[in-house]
């Protein structure tokens, strides 16, 4: 403590060896300071992910293996459109569920397409269903259904581009639903009356 | 000569704004960023209109890649850890302390249970390396199946956390059979609405969704 005392001792003149303190600026030079502020706004730019991932939800129809078969809802067939999807993003469809055996349905082949592609059909089938419920032959209660059957040569991109046009075309009810022989039959046949191979 | 004498300024320049609008955007960028997570294959979602964004918390990917193999993530490094603990009780495959947090600070995992032990006890290069040629989860058309590990692996991740969402992240080359597997293990699991991670496209002109879309714009 004694030494503080001798170098502030009265506030008096100071000694001919002290230096006058220099006023330093307080200015300081920030360039680097940015440079390293920016270097790290790069970073973070390039780092960040702005754009979520946006999903599509899908619900499946509920399945119960006990389910009798009384329990379930029949299907009209006026109502129905059925969808095949199968290689090389071909889509093969008929109206109906084609459960008739003696009469075969009319398989016609199309594809995701701008033009006379699955949402020109959709739309004229829907249009369909709205016309009968004006006649009365269908009650308000109906609606235009689409049942989608992937068959194994499809890609998940066929799936998802014909989910995509239900929310498209705005069409409520829709199932995925497993291909059964007779389906793959009938695509066969549409196969080589048009000659794919 | 009557030389106009130019005045010299000084070429220092207050940097002091700079930095202050430096540092701002520097603030939002480390608050608004989420780092990707690491994927442990590349997959090109196909495109839909929907515009639903994937919610933040809670999620359940199922990646699936071209060749049809399947990786499965959880978030939250809690929730891994319990999952993990599950599962080895479950399916008795005895890692270690330091394999099951190993688990829970990693990413995605898509490799047979019975190679888990070894695919954890490695370093993270040696994963990457296994990743490129795994065969992914194997699972089957029915969850009873013994083959179907996929239903182990969900039904321990929903002990431990019953809100996850369920999002599949397909690439649009994936054959449907591989996608309708999970499909039908979710189902066995009575599972009937989860997510699909699609890129987003614009409505087509002339359909119902784009008369849709407009309506709720003029209102």
């Amino acid at each position: 403590m004694a030494e503080l005392d001798t170098s502030s001792g009265g506030g008096h003149k100071k000694g001919p060896g002290v230096k006058k303190a220099k006023k330093l600026s307080t200015r300081i030079d920030l360039t680097p300071m940015v440079d390293l502020g920016f270097l790290l706004i790069t970073f973070f730019m390039f780092t960040t992910t702005l754009a979520k991932p946006k999903t599509m939800e899908i619900n499946m129809p509920y399945k119960d293996p006990n389910m009798l078969d009384e329990e379930k809802n029949k299907l009209k067939s006026s109502v129905a459109l059925t969808v095949l999807l199968s290689k090389d993003h071909r889509i093969y469809y008929y109206e109906g569920i084609g459960d008739d055996a003696k009469n075969t349905p009319n398989v016609k082949v199309t594809g995701f397409k701008q033009k006379n592609g699955i949402r020109d059909e959709i739309i004229t089938k829907k249009k369909m269903v709205d016309d009968l419920k004006r006649s009365g032959a269908l009650t308000a209660k109906d609606q235009m259904t689409v049942l989608i059957k992937p068959d194994s040569t499809s890609t998940y991109s066929d799936l998802v581009n014909m989910l995509d046009e239900m929310n498209i075309n705005d069409v409520k009810v829709y199932a995925i639903i497993d291909i059964s022989d007779v389906d793959r039959e009938f695509i066969r046949a549409t196969e080589q009356a048009n000659g794919i191979k | 000569m009557g030389h106009a004498k130019i005045p010299r300024k000084s070429t220092n320049i207050d940097m002091t704004a700079m930095c202050d609008v430096a540092f701002l955007l520097l603030t939002f960028f480390m608050l608004a960023t989420k780092f990707k997570p690491e994927e442990p294959v590349i997959v090109r979602t196909p495109s839909s209109i929907s515009s639903v964004p994937l919610p933040d918390n809670d999620v359940m990917m199922l990646t699936v890649d071209t060749k049809g193999r399947i990786f499965f993530a959880i978030d939250n490094k809690l929730k891994r850890k319990a999952l993990i603990e599950d599962i080895n009780a479950e399916r008795s495959l005895n890692l270690s302390a330091t394999e099951m947090n190993a688990f829970a600070i990693g990413a995605s995992v898509g490799i047979p249970l019975n190679q888990l032990k070894s695919y954890l006890g490695s370093s993270p290069e040696q994963q990457k390396s296994i990743d490129q040629g795994t065969q992914g989860i194997p699972t089957d058309t029915t969850v009873t199946s013994p083959n179907n590990e996929l239903a182990s692996w969900i039904k321990s991740a929903r002990n431990t956390n019953p809100k996850l969402r369920i999002c599949i992240k397909a690439d649009g080359d994936a054959s449907y059979p591989s996608v309708s597997k999970i499909v039908k293990t979710l189902e066995g699991w009575k599972i009937f609405k989860f997510n699909l991670i699609t890129n987003l496209k614009s409505i087509p002109e002339g359909t119902a969704a784009f008369a849709e879309a407009n309506a709720a714009k003029k209102e």
